[in-house]
Formats: C-alpha cells, sequence, structure tokens
C-alpha cells in the first residue's frame, strides 16, 4: 500500500466495541503522506467510534496504532500534536465570536496563519467579532473548518465535515482536502457524499464487522451473539453510535 | 508562521481568557450563587429570629453553610457547555496540559461563585449581627474554603457531566467531602468570636486546598476522560 519504510499513521488489528457489541474487527491499514481515506459503511458500522479511537478521545479498542512507527500510547503527545479532529460536535462556543474561539485554539496547538487570514479563507470575512449564536448552522461550521486553515498538523481526522455546508463550500473543502494530501498530510474522513478527489481510498467497516466474510475465521466465538445484532444492520436500521 | 505552538503558559492564559469571557457573556447565571446567597441568608433572621443573641449564635454556621450550597448550586454547569458543544472533546486531545486547562476552568468557576460570595459574606455577617472580631477569620476562611469546594466540586461535575440528570448524584458526590471543609470553615469563625486562636483551623483549611490544587485537577481530568469515552 505504501512506499515509505514507516508510514506516518498505521492501524494492526483494530477493532471496536461498543455496549459490548463488537463493530468492527481486524481492521489492517496503512496511510503514507498524501493518503485520503473516506470511512464508509451504513449508520452504526462504528465509522464515529473508529475516528474517536484514532482522535485519542477513546482508548476503548482492541488492535494497535501506529504514529511514525512508534505505537500508541508512547507517541501519543507527539500524535496529538500532528494531529487535528473535526467531530460531530463544532467545539465552538456560542457565546463568544469566531475570532476568540479560534484564538483558544491557536494557544493550545499553534498554526500557520493568522486567525483573520483563516476566517477569510473559509469565507467569514466580516464576521471575526459577531457571537457565534447568530450564525447560521453552516456558517457555525465553517468556524470550526477554519482551524484546517489555521493548523498545522498532517493528520486531519474529519466526521462529517461536510454537514450542512453549501455546495461551494463543499468544493472548497475538497480543495483543501487536495491540498493538504499534496503537502503530505493525511485525511481520515467520513461522509456520505461521493467525493470526487483523485487520490481517494475508500474503506468500508462493513467488511470489518464479525460475521462477515473478512472476519468470519477471526470471530468465530462471538459469531452467534454478533450474527444477530448484524441481521439487524443490514436491514439498514439507524444504530444510535456517536 | 504566524505563531508557534504556544508554552504550558500561553495554553493556561488562552482557556483562562476563553472561560471568563465565557462566564462575562452569561451573566445570568453570573449571578445565580450570589443571589441565592444573598436571599438564604437575608431569610434566616426572618425565618428564626431576629433577636440579637440568637443571630450571633447562628451567623458563622448560617453565613458558611449558605455559601456552600450557592457554591454546589453553580457546579452542575462547571463543564456541561463544554461537553455539550465539543469543546470538552477538543480539550481533551489538545497537546496542552490537561490539568491545567481543568485548572483554569476551576480558577474561572472560583472567581465567579466563590470569590463574589467570599467578598460579600462580611455584609451578610454584618446583617446577622456578626461581631467585629469575626469578620476577617470569615473572610479568610471562605477564601480558603470556597476555593477548596471548587477543586472537590470539580470532580463530582466531570464525573456526573455525561448524565443528563447529574444534579442529585453530583450533590451526593460532593457533599460527604465539603463536610470537613465546613466544619473548620465554621469553626475558625467561632473560635474567633469567642477570643480563641484559630491558627489550626486556618491551618486545616489551607491544608485542605493544597491537597485539593495537586490532587484534584488530576481526578477530574481522569473523571472528564471516562465521562467522555462513552
Amino acid at each position: 500500500m505504501s512506499s515509505s519504510p514507516s508510514p506516518l499513521l498505521e492501524l494492526r488489528d483494530l477493532g471496536c466495541e461498543r455496549d459490548e457489541r463488537l463493530l468492527f474487527s481486524g481492521l489492517d491499514l496503512q496511510l503514507a503522506a498524501g493518503d485520503v481515506v473516506q470511512i464508509g459503511g451504513p449508520n452504526g458500522a462504528g465509522k464515529t467510534t473508529l475516528l474517536r479511537a484514532l482522535a485519542g478521545i477513546s482508548a476503548d479498542y482492541q488492535g494497535q496504532i501506529f504514529y511514525s512507527g512508534q505505537p500508541l500510547p508512547e507517541a501519543s503527545w507527539d500524535f496529538a500534536r500532528d494531529r487535528l479532529y473535526l467531530g460531530h460536535l463544532p467545539g465552538i462556543k456560542k457565546s463568544l465570536t469566531p475570532a476568540e474561539n479560534l484564538a483558544w485554539y491557536l494557544a493550545q496547538a499553534g498554526g500557520r496563519i493568522s486567525i483573520d487570514e483563516a476566517l477569510a479563507a473559509v469565507g467569514l470575512y466580516g464576521y471575526e467579532d459577531t457571537p457565534c449564536y447568530q450564525l447560521s448552522a453552516g456558517q457555525l461550521r465553517r468556524v470550526a473548518l477554519a482551524r484546517l486553515h489555521l493548523a498545522e498538523a498532517r493528520i486531519w481526522i474529519l466526521d462529517e465535515p461536510f454537514t450542512a455546508i453549501d455546495k461551494l463550500g463543499v468544493s472548497q473543502l475538497e480543495a483543501l482536502i487536495a491540498r493538504q494530501s499534496a503537502q503530505g498530510g493525511v485525511v481520515i474522513l467520513t461522509s456520505h457524499q461521493d467525493l470526487t478527489l483523485p487520490q481517494l481510498r475508500v474503506v468500508n467497516l462493513q467488511d470489518y464487522r464479525p460475521g462477515s466474510v473478512k472476519s468470519a475465521a477471526f470471530h468465530q466465538t462471538n459469531l452467534g451473539l454478533n450474527g444477530l445484532s448484524g441481521a439487524q444492520n443490514d436491514n439498514g436500521e439507524v444504530v444510535a453510535h456517536g | 508562521m504566524a505563531s508557534q505552538p504556544s508554552s504550558l503558559l500561553g495554553g493556561f492564559l488562552a482557556s483562562l481568557r476563553r472561560d471568563l469571557l465565557v462566564a462575562a457573556r452569561h451573566k445570568a447565571e453570573l449571578t445565580n450563587p450570589l443571589v441565592f446567597f444573598l436571599i438564604a441568608v437575608t431569610l434566616i433572621p426572618l425565618g428564626v429570629s431576629p433577636e440579637k443573641s440568637v443571630l450571633v449564635l447562628l451567623a458563622p454556621g448560617i453565613v458558611w453553610v449558605m455559601a456552600l450550597l450557592a457554591t454546589l448550586l453553580s457546579l452542575d454547569g462547571l463543564f456541561r457547555s463544554d461537553f455539550e458543544d465539543g469543546s470538552l472533546e477538543q480539550m481533551l486531545i489538545s497537546p496542552q496540559s490537561l490539568y491545567f486547562t481543568v485548572m483554569a476552568k476551576i480558577l474561572v468557576h472560583w472567581l465567579v461563585s466563590g470569590f463574589p460570595v467570599t467578598l460579600m459574606a462580611p455584609l451578610l455577617g454584618l446583617m446577622l449581627h456578626l461581631p467585629a472580631e469575626g469578620f476577617l477569620p470569615l473572610l479568610v476562611s471562605l477564601a480558603l474554603g470556597t476555593a477548596s469546594m471548587s477543586l472537590i466540586g470539580a470532580v463530582g461535575a466531570a464525573l456526573t457531566v455525561s448524565l443528563r440528570k447529574g444534579g442529585l448524584l453530583l450533590s451526593l458526590i460532593v457533599m460527604p467531602l465539603y463536610i470537613p471543609v465546613l466544619i473548620f470553615g465554621a469553626s475558625a469563625v467561632q473560635t474567633a468570636i469567642q477570643g480563641g486562636a484559630i491558627g489550626m483551623q486556618l491551618a486545616v483549611l489551607g491544608a485542605f486546598l493544597a491537597l485539593a490544587i495537586v490532587l484534584a485537577p488530576i481526578a477530574a481530568l481522569g473523571a472528564l476522560k471516562i465521562s467522555s469515552n462513552g
């Protein structure tokens, strides 16, 4: 998959469970500089759970994660400095202005451009001092996305980044992801949208579900229990997650 | 490059600044503990007795109990809004030391609850006929005690942040830990009124605070990690 000796990010035999139900297991993935990976799968497949494990919010996983060839959690501080996570929740204080919100992120992780430039880049020029509760859902999302311009992190972990963004914003974000990839970064994202990026790789978590062909041998012991819940998922029912 | 990844102090100050700004924008929540403190203490003479002899006896205990309840009242929101808007996740995965980020939040909590309550206490002491020699011990003991209570309370708030209705549980977790603070705090004021030395009580309160500064943020950040895991 990767030509470099130690990939920027490597997942070995990763598995996550939620509420004592195994969501996926045996996930092996190598991400070298420039890779863009879209994590796919139906609702409840464990996309958010996987991203939260990668982001370091949840340590509730089996298997190993390597950052630049070093295993977590030993390398977790270096990883934290080199990683940017945008979750379902924007992480933006509504009572503060966009500039005040970004100032905190800037102080936490540093930045490569100024806050005003970052806000201008997401089309919020002139909104620096407007309280965030006066912004629309899409604008609020854009404040969070301004962190992508601001931060120096190489690894982006984006959970549904296209939510509430207009068409122009979607194409701008795609261009931004392409630029990050060209600059040697790694982007892992979930989205139900079809992306048009040429370097995109799609990993479907359904292939790693217990009971599926790939992992059947691996999890024979769990088959009886998980076969039932897996069947429910096949019907396309929404399973709560996140 | 606009700025270097910042220092420990820079991260702490940024968190402090952000939380103070958030507190300043929510003025209603800011005044809640103070208004509760004022109303509750004012009602005691009306409900018990306006007699000076009675109030002198009750004053230290009343002011201390009400200060404790005012702190307890404001605890629930300590991490709640961060949990709801996703800031907590970002705090947890930030490369900055989580200890100092949590410490900044607790400091702001004290600055907007315990500190104004402490400043207001002498005024209410006056209303309750607190003798003159009790004022300084009241101020000092409350300053030390409310700071300890903010720190201890943060652990309870962190443990219950992911529960939708964690208010009662929070009180149950935190209350037993508040009792020693209350005993030594009220005792300091009582002893001072009777003309005794209060070095011991203040020293114990100071020791509580020192212990809480070291341990409470660590316990709180551990609890926050557990709370955000689910």
